[in-house]
């Protein structure tokens, strides 16, 4: 195993000061490993995952190389040629595990905000103390975007949150975390062979949902109730001024809609599978709040925001990947982690197998595909 | 799904959807109108050939539409007023998403109709007050419909019209437009 960094890297070095995963103890399931402490309901803080990670490390004995970045992969024979910081290797077989959010993706009109304000991406930002004096334009209203903008506007910053399409969930539901029920009724065990548009459920945004000892919700309406400004999605920056979409009460009721539709599937779940009687009664939520009339322009000269934060989502990088398996929207082509170049895998990436692969809690099941296919590659290939 | 028939070719769309992805040029279409004045304030807008699909192509027939403004504005109301047309594009273009989202979704329409209203300072227009802006201030477009499916379905049905159409998208999102004299 090749790790350009430490192990856990990326929760090392690449998220913010007060970030909790949003999936729950209990749910971080790695492969015999599994959280034994006193608060199976609540959410790891980065130095927890840390070292929970690090402890998944020892327990399996994993032969982890760090500090060795890999410079390039290319086909070589009937194998591969790796190379690394440390040297080349040559092998049979590759897994790709280098994570799919390696870069945060910036819109092109980023390139138009006057250099009076700050711009910051989720790798830049640690806190509200960090950012610069001044209000804080939050683009991108998905688990990051919702996350930083309660927190900046916490911290006494005025927030405006541009909202494009979005998953909207509530933490808790009759009694239980959202994604208990995900995992219970068998929402997050849908194969990637029975998506109806796959491309687009790989590419759906996170849930807004944040890990707190509260447990609170975090939706549009909770940010709006800390003082929170919602806006349409950022369609483009000129002459100086953020031009904001008018149609944020369509992207709301999308995703009130979708919102319900999937309780009323654990309801379902719930009433047909005899569980009603373990989980509290059915909740409604009041429908997304939008103003009679939202912003659609704000002149980003007039000092009102000092900074835009980007949550735009992330991205992975394979700039080092010689073999073509990348399609021109820089994603892995692959048939659930199986790619088109025979020896060559993929694991950690969005719906790889299951609608659970986007998680921690995934790798499991499809680890175990994935090398039963590898395993089956190997002798065939040998010689 | 079968038997629904909204007179909505899906298949065809879905086809042409699949076979675009992997020729993006063929996707690019430009849309042409050509108008000339008449007097006054009165004009009029043809629209015939347009380009798609990698070639010139034409409507079936070359369609006019006279624009002018009402007598309160002291003209001859030899049509409708630039503006108003836009609330034509809106609810053909919403109206057209119903029925092609319903039939992908196998929901029989019976009926769908709509009532679009744009609010509108003319002082803005007028110059009359610079804060004014000269477009809408706000639209509201409101639909009645009858359908083989549960109120929330209908609400679905509406939603997803407007995700997808050219014209909600056109009217919400600045766009970059270029006028020159040629
Ligand atoms: C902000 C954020 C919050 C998240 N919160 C949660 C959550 O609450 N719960 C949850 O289940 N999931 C969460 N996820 C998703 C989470 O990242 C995945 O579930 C999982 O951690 C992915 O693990 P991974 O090992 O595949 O990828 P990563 O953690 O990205 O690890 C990939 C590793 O590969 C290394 N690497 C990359 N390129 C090279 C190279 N060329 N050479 C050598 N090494 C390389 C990197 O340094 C990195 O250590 C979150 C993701 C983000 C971005």
């Amino acid at each position: 195993m090749l790790e350009r960094g430490e192990i856990a890297n990326s929760w090392r070095h690449e998220r913010w000061d007060s970030l909790r995963l949003l999936t729950p103890n209990w749910l971080n399931r790695l492969p015999g490993h599994s959280y034994q402490g006193p608060d199976p309901d609540g959410y790891l803080t980065m130095g927890e995952v840390v070292e929970f990670i690090e402890h998944f490390a020892v327990a399996s004995a994993a032969p982890v190389r760090t500090g060795t970045n890999v410079e390039s992969l290319r086909r070589d024979g009937d194998g591969y040629l790796v190379s690394t910081s440390r040297g080349d290797l040559r092998c049979r077989a590759v897994v790709l595990a280098s994570g799919a959010c390696n870069v945060p993706t910036v819109p092109a009109i980023s390139a138009g905000v006057p250099t009076s304000v700050a711009q910051l991406t989720p790798f830049d930002y640690r806190g509200p103390d960090h950012v610069a004096e001044g209000g804080v334009l939050v683009v991108g209203a998905s688990a990051t975007g919702v996350q930083l903008a309660a927190e900046l506007q916490r911290a006494g910053r005025q927030v405006i949150l541009a909202a494009g399409e979005h998953v909207r969930m509530p933490r808790v539901y009759r009694g239980r975390d959202v994604l208990w029920w995900m995992d219970a009724s068998g929402v997050w065990d849908q194969r990637y062979d029975e998506v109806d548009d796959l491309t687009r459920a790989r590419r759906l945004p996170s849930p807004q949902l944040v890990g707190t000892p509260e447990r609170s919700t975090l939706d549009l309406n909770a940010l709006t109730g800390l003082g929170v400004e919602l806006v349409g999605r950022l369609a483009a920056v000129r002459d100086g001024s953020a031009l904001f979409s008018g149609g944020l009460r369509n992207v709301c009721s999308l995703a009130d809609l979708k919102m319900r539709r999937l309780l009323a599937g654990f309801d379902e779940w719930a009433r047909t599978t005899g569980r009603d009687a373990e989980v509290g009664p059915p909740e409604e939520f009041a429908p997304t709040t939008v103003a009679a009339s939202t912003r659609l322009r704000l002149d980003l000269r007039g000092g009102d925001v000092g900074t835009i934060v980007w949550a735009t989502g992330f991205r992975p990088d394979y700039r080092w990947l010689d073999v073509p398996v990348v399609d021109e929207k820089g994603r892995l082509r692959h048939e659930g982690g199986v790619l088109d170049s025979p020896g060559l895998y993929a694991l950690g990436l969005p719906l790889l197998r299951r609608r659970r692969s986007t998680f921690i809690s995934g790798v499991e099941d499809d680890a175990r595909a994935v090398v039963d296919h590898l395993a089956k590659h190997l002798p065939a290939s040998a010689g | 799904m079968s038997g629904v028939d909204n007179g909505v070719n899906v298949q065809a769309l879905l086809d042409a959807r699949e076979v675009l992805k992997g020729a993006p040029e063929a996707a690019q279409f430009v849309w042409r109108a050509t108008s000339k004045w008449e007097k006054g304030v009165h004009s009029t807008t043809t629209i015939q050939k347009y380009f798609g699909l990698g070639q010139e192509q034409s409507h079936k027939t070359r369609a006019e539409f006279s624009a002018d403004h009402p007598e309160v504005f002291a003209a001859e109301d030899n049509g409708i007023t630039p503006i108003e047309y836009l609330l034509v594009g809106l609810a053909s273009c919403l109206t057209a998403g119903v029925a092609s989202v319903a039939q992908n979704r196998g929901i029989q329409l019976r009926s769908v109709s709509s009532t679009v209203e744009g609010s509108h300072d003319i002082r803005g227009i007028l110059g009359a007050d610079s804060d004014v802006r000269n477009g809408f201030n706000d639209i509201k477009v409101t639909f009645n419909i009858d359908a083989d499916a549960s109120k929330e379905d209908i609400q679905a049905l509406v939603a997803q019209s407007q995700k997808r159409s050219a014209v909600f998208d056109a009217l919400t999102n600045p766009t970059d437009v270029t006028v020159e004299v040629a």
